[in-house]
């Protein structure tokens, strides 16, 4: 059953990962950025979610929505202040500003919230009295009479995940904003032409990307639930490595490489080395670039000439 | 049109051939045999036969989007062809790349401008020179005597190829600085500086205005009478190719649709339906 | 025509700035009238100048964006601290000891910048950047978990755990996540001084010649660049190489500054930090980078209530500049502001 009980946290951590390399994803297929910031956006999500929960003591689903309206916020402004200026800028400049954003919203959170971590209380839990009479936490539930244990963070992040793939899915393909966008992400400037507003497009954009990064970061907590500033930096470095693997810009592309590289890390520490199993899935990103450079699902490019 | 670019007639040649009287007793140094590459499911450019004289000054025009610059991109291996052949010289250049090919001896220009923008207008021709260059990373770190010899000789050859084109006084401006005219005229000089026998022309004359054009096309033929060259050039001032070109292509939905002198092309019905459409062609 | 480069100003100013700085600090160390702090930071001010330089040209002169600088950093500690100790007795002279460490340590990492350049300079822009942080982790993970003991039947290497089975007297050298310990502190601020130098001038007598310029017009324009004939894979191949050979000299003149070194001090905010430099000071700006590189290192130290925002600030800084220099709006603004240099294209 061991293989099995892996497979199974692969697949939720990969859903973790495929819903913020949705983020990047669609940044990357519209404004033709990598947002380096976006895992931090995760851990500002997670620790709005943490506050309004134990802080205020608001029920875990207003934490949830606090969150995507904080995170849709910060996004929206990120994108107006530091990269819109750089529209026509190299992907050099752009780049290196995306990565001062990140390393601004690291900071602020340390001098926000200090580097102490903070105790993430799972929300996904049963409260019953056992035989004893004392109330219980249960976190999960247990398969093959005990064999298969699986918490039910585990089965809402992969619901969860599921859902917003469909929702965005049928958003892209059905609503006039979702054509906007993927007009937009085939040509710009042909769009503009057609009388699509470019500027609210990549903001609904970001927005998009940044309220998933909070039900990520909620989730993620859920499952890991030490908080620190630091807490998003790899998580996102690695879901860009998702997007990549599953093809840059593309949505399905973003699920199949989100749940591949949480099996891979999964089984990575379990079979290979725990503290090799970074070095494994950042060999799965060289490996892909060099074999596959598209990515699984992804078109390829031509540039022109 | 300037009275000196009346060039003396051609000889009557195959209908598939264009290569001029004086070029008939060698071998071309261009071949292009059933030519095409495809895009997805769009036949780009398709059946293309294209023979060019070692000395020859070739047009290839054609209305916009007729696959005029994906065949200077066949030819310098930005793509790669989906069939047929490219015989430099009488060698293939299959399997080779961009690179290689610049070194077989095809050198280009482009349509938008693509210049070593902060760089300097020298430098920019000094890039050109890179491979006749032979100083090894070693002694231009270490500044042995040949990075000196070397760096002297390829400084004079470079401000020769400036003063080609009138562009001596500029060298060390920043070549993203110069007005449009004179960035076309840098990058034809950087092209030739990579000694090329066959020079890739695109659009060389667009943007500028008509006295600048006529000194254009002077230059040109210069630059094939000096260097003994031959130059492929896409143009739409008619002015320019039926000026300067001994033989011209014409393109259309990525198809040659006629090949000939200057003369020929011009009274081609297919050619004038292409440009103007069937309605200009009962009008005219 | 002068033969003489168009940088030929600039590059002499820069030269002129560190051998001053040079020459007022050195004699003060010797009088001891320098403060033990500055004393102690003077060789890892050299490092981060020198890695600095280096990443300067990986980032200004080749156009890439490397995140995983300090992974060259890192093979360069490990490799000229481990040099430095297996020659502790072989060799007597401290200078000599730190030259050789040194070298070694530039070629180490100039080969680990060859085989990483193989697969990572096919790629471009973002990819190639978040391939380099990739290649980065990689090595801090491997280090990590490197085990190599030296005895009289020469070098042991483990991967994981210690499987060395190193003899009675042996010694182990590099323990995992341990790192090294007992490191012969032989680096001295005249090592340093030496060590820009020499970066200073590689990369001025590279700019300035046929390779250089080869460099410079793949990161202006690949597609033109490989018009004219441009190996690109081969130049930016020799541009990275001499970037990791750079790095590795500064990590090993870092390491042999320290009693210890872990792995766990070339991590990812290490590489940012030196990114930092680099863009404080202007890319492809090498007498920035130099003071950039110091004036960082020092504030921090100096101005202890400010650490506590230093990173913050940092972050700002980086935003402000690439808007600065990048925007067409801002730089039309700051165009006016200050008067534009004449001449500005010779000097550019």
């Amino acid at each position: 059953m061991g293989f099995l009980g892996f497979l199974i946290s692969g697949i939720s951590l990969g859903s973790i990962y495929a819903i913020i390399a949705l983020g990047y994803t669609m940044v990357y297929g519209i404004a033709k950025m990598l947002n380096f910031a976006h895992g931090d956006v995760i851990m500002v999500g997670a620790y709005i979610c943490f506050f309004a929960v134990s802080k205020y003591h608001l029920p875990p689903l207003v934490g949830v929505l606090a969150a995507m309206a904080v995170c849709t916020a910060l996004g929206i402004v990120i994108e107006k202040l530091a990269y819109k200026p750089l529209r026509q800028a190299t992907s050099l400049a752009v780049l290196i500003t995306a990565i001062g954003v990140s390393y601004f919203l690291q900071n602020a959170a340390l001098l926000l919230w200090t580097s102490s971590p903070k105790v993430f209380s799972n929300p996904f839990i049963r409260q019953t009295v056992n035989e004893a009479g004392k109330k219980i936490k249960i976190t999960g539930f247990q398969l093959f009479d005990g064999q298969l244990r699986i918490s039910y963070v585990t089965v809402v992040t992969i619901v969860v995940c599921l859902v917003i793939m469909a929702a965005l899915v049928l958003f892209t393909g059905k609503t006039k904003m979702g054509k906007a966008m993927r007009a937009c992400s085939e040509d710009k400037g042909a769009a503009q032409l057609m009388g699509i507003n470019v500027d609210t497009t990549i903001s609904v954009t970001f927005a998009i990307g940044s309220g998933l990064a909070a039900i990520a970061g909620v989730l993620l907590c859920s499952a890991y639930p030490t908080l620190v500033p630091t807490t998003g930096s790899m998580p996102g470095i690695k879901a860009f490595t998702a997007a990549v693997f599953g093809g840059i810009g593309s949505i399905p592309g973003a699920l199949l490489g989100g749940l591949l590289l949480g099996i891979i890390e999964i089984m990575a520490k379990a079979y290979i080395s725990t503290q090799m199993s970074d070095a494994v899935v950042f060999l799965v990103l060289i490996l892909v670039l060099l074999v596959k450079p598209a990515g699984l699902l992804g078109k390829k490019v031509r540039e022109k000439v | 049109m300037p009275k000196e670019f009346k060039r003396g007639k051609l000889a009557p040649l195959p209908s598939n051939v264009l290569i001029p009287e004086r070029d008939l007793d060698k071998s071309p140094i261009l071949e292009c045999r059933r030519l095409g590459i495809d895009f997805g499911g769009l036949r780009a450019v398709d059946d293309l036969d294209l023979t060019i004289g070692r000395t020859e000054i070739a047009g290839l025009i054609g209305p916009n989007g007729a696959g005029k610059t994906t065949v200077f991109n066949l030819l310098t291996k930005v793509y790669n062809p989906t069939r047929g052949s490219i015989l430099l010289d009488g060698t293939d250049t299959a399997g080779k790349t961009t690179v290689q090919v610049n070194r077989m001896g095809i050198a280009r220009t482009f349509q938008n401008i693509r210049l070593f923008h902060n760089q300097s207008v020298l430098d920019n021709v000094l890039i050109g020179l890179h491979n006749s260059m032979t100083c090894s990373l070693a002694s231009s770190i270490l500044r042995l005597p040949s990075y000196w010899k070397n760096e002297k000789i390829a400084r004079e050859r470079a401000m020769e190829y400036l003063s080609l084109f009138g562009l001596e006084s500029h060298a060390n401006e920043l070549a993203g600085s110069l007005p449009y005219g004179a960035q076309r005229r840098l990058e034809i000089a950087r092209a030739l500086a990579t000694n090329p026998s066959l020079l890739l022309l695109d659009e060389p004359a667009a943007g500028m205005n008509p006295s600048e054009t006529a000194e254009l096309m002077e230059n040109i033929v210069r630059i094939r009478d000096t260097f003994q060259i031959a130059v492929l050039l896409i143009e739409h001032d008619m002015n320019l190719v039926m000026g300067i070109c001994e033989g011209i292509c014409v393109l259309n939905f990525g198809k040659v649709i006629a090949k000939g002198s200057p003369e020929q092309i011009r009274e081609n019905p297919a050619v004038i339906e292409a440009y103007l459409g069937r309605k200009g062609v009962a009008e005219a | 025509m002068m033969n003489r480069n168009k940088n030929f100003g600039r590059n002499l100013l820069t030269f002129a700035v560190v051998i001053a700085a040079y020459a007022i600090l050195q004699p003060m160390v010797l009088a001891g009238s320098v403060s033990a702090t500055l004393k102690g930071m003077l060789v890892p001010i050299c490092a981060y100048v020198a890695m600095a330089l280096s990443l300067n040209l990986t980032v200004g002169v080749l156009g890439e964006l490397s995140l995983g600088h300090a992974g060259f950093m890192s093979v360069g500690a490990f490799a000229g601290a481990t040099t430095a100790i297996a020659l502790q007795q072989a060799v007597a002279s401290a200078p000599l000891r730190l030259a050789i460490a040194l070298a070694v340590a530039a070629v180490f990492a100039a080969l680990v910048g060859f085989l990483i350049g193989i697969p990572v300079l096919r790629l471009n822009g973002d990819y190639l950047a978040i391939v380099t942080l990739a290649f980065g982790e990689i090595i801090k993970s491997i280090f990590n978990n490197l085990y190599l003991g030296l005895d009289d039947r020469g070098f042991h290497v483990s991967l994981l755990e210690d499987r060395t089975g190193l003899a009675e007297e042996g010694r182990m050298i590099i323990a995992g996540p341990m790192g090294i310990g007992n490191i012969p502190k032989i680096a001295s601020f005249t090592g340093g001084f030496i060590l820009i130098l020499l970066c200073l001038a590689v990369i001025f007598n590279l700019v300035n010649s046929r390779q250089g310029r080869a460099v410079m017009a793949i990161r202006d324009n690949r597609i033109a660049a490989e018009s004219v004939g441009i190996p690109v894979t081969k130049y930016k191949m020799m541009a990275f190489v001499i970037s990791a050979a750079m790095a590795g000299a500064a990590g090993a003149l870092f390491s042999l500054n320290y009693s210890t070194v872990v792995a766990n001090k070339f991590d990812f905010n290490t590489s940012i930090l030196i990114l930092v430099f680099v863009v404080f000071g202007g890319l492809g700006n090498m007498l920035g980078s130099v003071i950039a590189a110091a004036a960082l290192t020092i504030l921090p130290e100096a101005l202890r209530s400010f650490s506590n925002y230093r990173m913050l600030i940092y972050a700002i800084v980086l935003i402000l500049v690439m808007l600065a220099t990048n925007n067409p709006t801002l730089k039309m603004l700051i165009g006016r502001t200050i008067p534009k240099r004449k001449g500005a294209a010779e000097s550019a």
